[in-house]
């Protein structure tokens, strides 16, 4: 190999090698503007409320990871979050005041049970979605463009609308307690993102969900039940919804039918900017982690540098896609 | 290596435009390139001292060739040679990193392919790049459609202009039926119709005859013929070496990247060729050891696919038995239900009819991974749309049929993957530089080891292999079919289709034929000809 060709290869690793730091980079470079224009930026305090806001949207966003990985997606999420949040309220409550008793004596059940009813509506809601997308082969924009207003509307039947508050200490726990100096949704998000970690590089499901992703054709001619695959996945990032979803409703104390909405598109957002291709059989959790953590440090940062909420939004979007754009660059160099 | 020298020497009174001399004094060396054509006939086209490189590796390295108006040039040379990346860069998909391109004797740069276009080079693809779901003539003239004064599309003009077109080519088709419902060698006359209405001067053909019958392949023979009187200069890549002969008056062999030999075809034979190209003597066709047949291990029974299916009932009555450790060869011509009936047996298509015995036992296979757990494994003849996960890597690839066992929780055992894929990269000699690194960054051939690892890992009892050699060079042709003996010879039942007849008479110890659906004959291959199979192929009675 000359010198020319060897320069040549290592200029195309250091681009391939930037191309996967890219949201690093980004991140990094977020909170050093940021920290530079504003001190408190860095505070711990501020950085675990941080870690806190990204931690509900994070976990739907782990879910989302497998959807997209299979050339799915799911805008859903939101009103799944809003459901089960109120599924674990009417438990924990025992049922809701005038309307219907879930106990004999009107009182309420164990955070475990309430927690359990969101994860179980979420991970139903997601099963059905799953069917009708593997079974029906409906596309999947279509089938969770349906559940996102039918789960909306599920809600708002629950809840007639209103806001069901107040829980116990146990419940709320979940959302506003702290492990030490860590606020325990963080620690759910950590685990969450761990296990999916884990499931995505080191066993063979995740190396299906990579093989429907890169070639559904390739994968099911060499014996990998793609619709079962597909059913997993959709029920998968049920359950993160049924979820967040709980741990969203501990954290304000309170369910109601408009909560979760535009987790969709932050999730989406989440697991893009974190390098994962729309395309499918690309990409990973970790990326996901990252793009979590630019979106939360990029909307934490635009509140402490005092500015308005209309700008904010102007910036964030623009911010996404430049993140995206540059990552594609970047790995237009490295070819 | 013969000197290269022109094949249109009585043209030497017409240099083209006498501002554009088709070789600049001051260039050094140019004229002695190997594949350049001397400076008889000013070449249209001209590359000279081509350089590319990607990732960091040069895979063109100083290529010179030329095209003279008329001249029908073949591009030869095993795959990763370099052989797409000149397509590509002469058509503007990519833009080379040294060397000049010269049209007309002045130098071009083309930026995008739509430059190449305008300047009247035509690509022909071995992936046909029609838009599928455009009618016949819209495909045609994408991209240049006629208006009408009011700019409107001028539907009558472009439909009278197409079927003309296709007229010219012998062809007679509904040109408002969608590009899709045509056969591939029809839709490969599309695109030459295209590339007629463009009134291009160049026209590439990738592989044009990797889908087509012998009578498509004789027919396209005449085209080029014709394109070659009116002038128009073709380059004509291929790995069919009878075909070059026939069609070609000049050539060029590439190999890692360097052209090594050019000349006319007229004083070359298909031996120096296949040298030239593999850099060793290559046997082709060699005979393999005498096998034992055993018991049978499939037998079908007049088996028929679902009348009133996409395209027709294919398979209609097809009866044969594979033994086990014998290679049974399935010939025919493309659309006589070769792939359909591997289909059927392997559970990804519906049986109509008929019967399917697995050692012995009625089977139906309703899915893939049922037809595996019999025993079953299929290599498709589609290695890009049915066989590799094209992000991921070789190692992944190569695990897809989970041939070495997971774990409990289905944790995968890398360590054991790694060394069965250690095993076969040695055995099968896969040229990889990383095992890591995307499955597309191999060669075809190697792609093909390696998805035929994946499956002789599992150690089947039936191999249904299709088309194992299409698109792959002449070293790992040899190899695959040593490799498919190999496996015959450990016990394995293999059927082969395959559209190559030296393959399937080099390869099979039996050959059947099928013909529209129907197998019209079965004998032992040391009494088969070529000719006598092709009849059977392609002729009633």
């Amino acid at each position: 190999m000359t010198k020319a060709q060897a320069d040549e290869l290592s200029r195309a690793r250091m681009y391939a090698l930037l191309g996967k730091l890219a949201p690093l980079i980004f991140l990094l470079a977020l909170v050093i503007i940021f920290a530079s224009l504003q001190p408190r930026f860095l505070l711990p305090l501020n950085l675990f409320n941080i870690l806190r806001q990204v931690s509900i949207y994070g976990i739907i966003a782990i879910g989302m990871t497998f959807v997209i990985l299979i050339r799915g997606i799911d805008l859903s999420v939101g009103a799944v979050v809003a459901m089960s949040g109120l599924c674990a309220a009417v438990v924990a409550k025992g049922g809701i005041e005038g309307r219907f008793m879930l106990s004999a004596d009107g009182s309420g059940y164990h955070w475990a049970l309430a927690a359990l009813a969101a994860i179980l509506a979420g991970t139903v809601a997601g099963l059905l979605q799953g069917m009708a997308v593997a079974w029906l082969s409906v596309p999947a924009f279509v089938v969770t463009l349906g559940g996102m207003t039918v789960f909306r509307g599920i809600a708002l039947t629950i809840g007639n609308g209103g806001p069901i508050s107040g829980f116990d200490e146990a419940f709320g726990w979940w959302g506003r307690g702290m492990i030490g100096p860590v606020p325990v949704p963080v620690l759910i998000f950590a685990a969450v993102a761990l296990i999916a970690w884990v499931v995505l590089t080191q066993t063979r499901f995740g190396r299906a969900v990579y093989a429907v992703g890169s070639n559904p054709d390739a994968a099911r001619l060499s014996g990998i039940n793609v619709s079962g695959v597909t059913l997993s996945v959709y029920a998968l990032i049920g359950f993160c919804s049924g979820l967040g979803g709980f741990v969203l409703a501990s954290r304000l104390n309170s369910a109601e039918a408009v909560a979760g909405t535009g987790y969709e598109l932050t999730a989406i957002a989440a697991v893009v900017i974190g390098g994962t291709s729309l395309y499918g059989g690309t990409g990973g959790v970790a990326g996901t982690v990252i793009g979590a953590l630019l979106t939360g440090v990029l909307l934490n940062g635009l509140v402490i540098l005092n500015v308005s909420p209309y700008t904010q939004q102007i910036l964030v979007g623009l911010i996404i896609v430049a993140a995206v754009a540059f990552d594609h660059f970047i790995k237009r160099q490295s070819r | 290596m013969s000197h290269p020298s022109s094949p249109l020497g009585k043209d030497q009174q017409k240099p083209g435009r006498a501002s554009s001399p088709g070789v600049l004094p001051f260039a050094p060396g140019s004229d002695a390139a190997p594949g350049s054509a001397p400076g008889v006939t000013a070449p249209l086209l001209e590359a000279r001292g081509f350089v590319k490189r990607f990732f960091g590796v040069t895979v063109l390295d100083g290529v010179s060739l030329s095209l003279a108006p008329g001249e029908v040039r073949a591009l030869l040379g095993e795959n990763g040679a370099g052989k797409s990346t000149i397509i590509n860069l002469l058509s503007g998909v990519h833009q080379p990193d040294g060397g000049v391109l010269l049209l007309d004797g002045a130098p071009v740069r083309f930026t995008r392919p739509l430059e190449a276009d305008h300047a009247g080079i035509s690509v022909i693809r071995q992936e046909l790049s029609l838009f599928p779901d455009l009618s016949v003539a819209e495909a045609i003239f994408a991209g240049h459609l006629p208006l009408t004064r009011l700019g409107l599309v001028d539907w009558r003009q472009m439909r009278e202009a197409a079927r003309k077109a296709l007229a010219r080519l012998g062809l007679e088709i509904d040109v408002r039926a969608p590009v899709a419902s045509l056969s591939i060698a029809h839709q490969q006359m599309v695109e030459i119709a295209r590339a007629l209405t463009r009134k291009s001067r160049v026209v590439i053909m990738d592989e044009p005859t990797a889908s087509l019958s012998p009578n498509e392949v004789a027919h396209l023979g005449e085209i080029i013929a014709q394109l070659s009187a009116e002038g128009v200069a073709v380059l004509y890549v291929s790995h069919r070496l009878d075909e070059i002969r026939a069609f070609c008056q000049t050539y060029t062999v590439l190999r890692d990247g360097k052209a090594v030999s050019a000349g006319l075809v007229s004083e070359t034979d298909i031996p120096s060729l296949i040298r030239d190209m593999a850099g060793r003597e290559v046997e082709i066709g060699a005979a393999g050891a005498a096998r034992q047949a055993g018991a049978p291990v499939l037998d079908l029974q007049h088996l028929a696919s679902v009348p009133g299916g996409r395209g027709g009932q294919r398979v209609r009555d097809v009866s044969l038995v594979v033994r086990a450790g014998e290679i049974l060869g399935l010939a025919g011509i493309v659309g006589a239900g070769r792939t359909e009936t591997a289909r059927m047996i392997f559970g990804l298509d519906p049986v109509g009819s008929g019967e399917i015995l697995l050692n012995g036992r009625s089977f139906r296979a309703g899915s893939p991974a049922a037809a595996m757990a019999a025993g079953i494994g299929y290599v498709p003849e589609d290695r890009k749309g049915l066989s590799i996960l094209p992000d991921r890597s070789v190692a992944e690839n190569f695990a897809l049929t989970g041939a070495v066992p997971a774990g409990p929780l289905g944790w995968n055992d890398r360590p054991g993957e790694a060394k069965a894929l250690a095993g076969f990269v040695q055995r099968l000699g896969i040229r990889a530089a990383s095992l890591r690194a995307p499955i597309t960054t191999l060669s075809g051939g190697n792609q093909q080891k390696v998805i035929l690892a994946r499956w002789i890992a599992l150690k089947p009892k039936l191999l249904i292999i299709d088309e194992p050699t299409r698109g792959i060079d002449v070293g790992a042709k040899e190899d695959v079919h040593s490799l498919i003996r190999e496996i015959a010879a450990g016990g394995v039942a293999v059927l082969l289709i395959s559209s190559d007849l030296p393959e399937v008479l080099a390869l099979s110890d039996r050959i059947v034929t099928l013909r529209e659906g129907e197998t019209t004959s079965e004998q032992p291959a040391a009494h088969a000809t070529s000719e006598g199979l092709m009849a059977r192929m392609t002729r009633h009675g």
